[in-house]
């Protein structure tokens, strides 16, 4: 009711578009504020490479394909929506979402080796044998991956409710915002994976 | 909307509304139901300082404990479930929509999301009073080990932890952010996105400017206090030891953490106050705003320095010298800017016919009282006086004179000048009048001396200060009991303005559409707005302040008249 005809929107930038930029600012922030924290304490502590020995960069360098992959589908799901193709929309969307779950199992399968190695949020037995600078550099780990994690979970969720509200051909241009999040997504993923993975 | 008023039941209307003037009345509510909480934990503290040990009337006896608890709680819900409701989210909702001329926000739905999940933070908040070991009360900053640590039981199990008073605080907290962070991309958007045609960038009234300014300086500097407070939750539930020295963690991360918000949230919580002078000064002395684009950039120059100026916070906590002095410089230089737009409302005022109306007797109360803040926080900005006053009364009296005046003559300003628009009604003159002189009397003697008291060397958070020689003699125990007095008279002057308006409901005359002669959108539709707003969208052809213009006839050019 508020977008009759009386409504006047004079100015170009579409306002669905310019509401996510403002919330991806935000959340780069919040993301930034966490990474921030993190590399002040590693170059206080060296002896963190010897943690990051425990990381797979396998995995890591897996999941960030999937991720990239799945960046790439969402980008074709905008087009197809751009073209008026619900259908191909759908289905690139689809593919998406099965990139963020197989980024899910991959990561789930990483926390349970980590878990059974005794790498934990606290790692109480890092901080039994002496070393509880260690265990600092798992409680980043997990919550700097954990809360990225949720980022996936929230984009698959937006875009599988997007997916369905295109169904009829209506709205075909929240395809875009879908693909807008998911991009940030990767993004944040894009600077965990060297932080975390690759320098040891 | 264009089928006229289609049905709707209560509850869309009033309760789960999506309408921006509903939003702003229930941020509004909400937020004066907390002022109540917050007034009366201050009666409670305020009453066992003057009389340690006493009985308090309507409450009973104080412990320690609840007395740490009690002044925490107070600070955590006059900034965040006061203030900014208050003066941003409710001035937000029910101005930036009117003001720019359009129908409501960009996106309704998420603007009623916001309201109840603040709705459910004050909850959660309020609830933590009630859990076993009670609210916490370390301090409304919540600084590490203190806040880490906060267990009544030494190895408490995940969810002991998690409905500790900590954790309850933390989680309101971080549920507050995110409802203001909503209400946010609201304000940005739709500035950006629904003015009326003509509404071109410099003919946007200073109010919806400076709550713009607000909302995006605290988009920027919540974030990182939002992963802190997330890592701070989970040092409490999961034993991280992110916070904690004996693991590698470090406090003091804490502090830059909190403070790198806390100080931009001090302009985040003046800002719209200065907005309310902005609109209130220039149609009161029938002016135009002096300066009205130097303000602006003043603003926007206050909104960049505002992020790099927070270990002010923190020249007692260890902080190298060097980083110190530039803290400090940067400190004095903010307050530039703020002393140039204190400069240019005086300018407005110079020479024009004033009329002392209610909200204009708020808005130069604000002024007065804000001189006195603003110039003590210009001492305590230099590091060397601060360590000495650091955590002092003088410190408590400082903040008071200048969060006091922008929290509620800003909020009490707005709400005499902008009733009458939106209910609909015109409040009584009379006692608006002896409310604003009531609140400026009690105000001053609550919290004046204590300047005095803190310069004595009294400590902020003691409660009981009949163990310390120093300040327990005369007139330092006569003036804590001046203080109180003036505390609970400051509460029941209040009671007039809840008469005003129990009267104005009951049996107000109907206001006019525009009462005070003012030129901005808002003024030219009807008192209250209806769901939409405008009949027809107004088309803007001039700026916001064009007051006592030669040669026309009215003294005031309202903003979408064409000659
Ligand atoms: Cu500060």
């Amino acid at each position: 009711m508020s977008n009759s005809s009386t409504t006047v929107d004079i100015r170009q930038t579409p306002q669905g578009r310019l509401g996510m930029w403002i919330l991806i600012a935000g959340e780069l922030i919040i993301f930034g504020g966490l990474i921030a924290c993190y590399l002040l304490n590693r170059i206080r502590y060296p002896e963190w490479g010897m943690e990051a020995v425990h990381t797979s960069t396998f995995f890591g360098a897996l999941n960030t394909a999937v991720l990239l992959l799945s960046s790439f589908t969402i980008v074709l799901a905008h087009t197809a929506a751009n073209n008026m193709k619900p259908r191909k929309a759908q289905m690139y969307m689809m593919l998406t979402i099965i990139g963020g779950l197989l980024f899910l199992v991959n990561k789930s399968i990483e926390y349970s080796r980590e878990i059974s190695e005794g790498l934990t949020f606290s790692s109480p037995k890092l901080v039994a044998s002496g070393k509880e600078v260690g265990s600092l550099f798992w409680s980043f780990y997990y919550i700097m991956t954990g809360l990225h994690a949720l980022h996936v979970v929230v984009g698959m969720t937006v875009i599988f409710i997007i997916m369905l509200q295109i169904r009829k051909g209506n709205n075909l241009h929240r395809v875009e915002l879908a693909g807008m999040y998911w991009h940030m997504v990767d993004l944040i993923w894009i600077f965990l994976f060297p932080l975390l993975y690759i320098a040891k | 909307m264009e089928n006229g008023q289609h049905q709707q039941s209560f509850i869309q209307k009033y309760i789960f509304s999506t309408d921006h003037k509903v939003i702003g009345m229930q941020y509004a509510i909400n937020g004066l139901l907390m002022a109540i909480a917050g007034g009366f934990l201050a009666y409670v503290f305020r009453y066992n300082l003057a009389f340690p040990g006493k009985d308090i009337p309507l409450f009973g006896q104080l412990s320690p404990m609840q007395y740490n608890t009690f002044i925490t709680n107070h600070g955590m819900i006059m900034v965040f479930w006061v203030g900014m409701p208050l003066l941003l989210s409710s001035l937000g909702n029910f101005l930036i929509p009117t003001m720019v001329g359009t129908d409501d926000m960009a996106f309704p739905t998420l603007n009623m999301l916001s309201f109840w999940i603040f709705f459910v933070s004050s909850i959660v908040l309020l609830l933590a009073f009630f859990v076993p070991g009670g609210a916490y009360g370390g301090g409304w900053t919540m600084y590490p080990p203190l806040s880490a640590n906060a267990y009544m039981n030494p190895n408490p199990d995940f969810f002991q932890a998690l409905f500790s008073g900590a954790s309850l605080m933390l989680l309101a907290v971080a549920l507050e952010f995110v409802a203001m962070l909503m209400g946010g991309i609201n304000f940005v958007v739709t500035t950006i996105n629904k003015r009326a045609k003509g509404m071109t960038a410099f003919r946007i009234p200073l109010i919806v400017w400076f709550i713009d300014i607000a909302s995006v300086i605290f988009m920027f500097a919540v974030g990182p206090l939002v992963a802190g407070a997330f890592m701070l939750l989970l040092d409490i539930t999961v034993g991280t030891g992110f916070f904690d020295a004996a693991r590698g963690g470090d406090p003091i991360l804490w502090q830059h953490l909190f403070w790198f918000f806390g100080h931009p949230e001090v302009y985040v919580l003046l800002l719209p106050s200065l907005g309310v002078l902005g609109e209130i000064l220039p149609v009161f002395s029938r002016k135009p705003l002096f300066a009205y684009k130097s303000i602006i950039y003043m603003a926007l120059f206050s909104a960049v320095l505002s992020v790099v100026v927070w270990a002010h916070h923190q020249f007692v906590s260890g902080i190298d010298p060097r980083m110190a002095t530039f803290f400090s410089i940067g400190t004095i230089i903010i307050s530039i800017p703020f002393a140039g737009i204190f400069l240019a409302f005086m300018a407005t005022l110079w020479g024009g016919s004033i009329k002392f109306t209610t909200p204009m007797l708020f808005a130069l109360g604000f002024i007065g009282l804000f001189l006195v803040g603003g110039l003590t926080g210009l001492f305590l900005g230099s590091n060397a006086f601060d360590i000495y006053a650091h955590d002092s009364y003088f410190v408590v009296a400082h903040f008071h004179y200048t969060l006091f005046p922008d929290i509620f003559f800003g909020f009490f300003a707005a709400f005499y000048y902008w009733f009458p628009k939106f209910v609909g009604k015109d409040l009584d003159k009379t006692l608006g009048k002896i409310h604003f002189w009531l609140t400026t009397i009690f105000f001053n003697l609550t919290f004046f001396l204590l300047f005095f008291n803190g310069l004595a060397g009294e400590h902020r958070r003691i409660n009981n200060y009949s163990f310390f020689g120093n300040v327990n003699k005369e007139p330092y125990t006569t003036f804590e009991k001046i203080c109180t007095v003036g505390a609970i008279l400051l509460i029941l002057s209040q009671f007039v303005f809840v008469i005003n308006l129990i009267k104005t409901l009951r049996s107000g005359k109907k206001a006019a559409k525009n009462p005070w002669n003012a030129t901005t959108l808002e003024w030219v539709t009807d008192s209250p707005p209806k769901h939409g707003n405008f009949d027809t969208f107004p088309v803007v052809y001039r700026g916001p302040y064009e007051y006592s213009v030669p040669g026309c006839n009215e003294d005031y050019l309202p903003q979408n008249q064409e000659n």
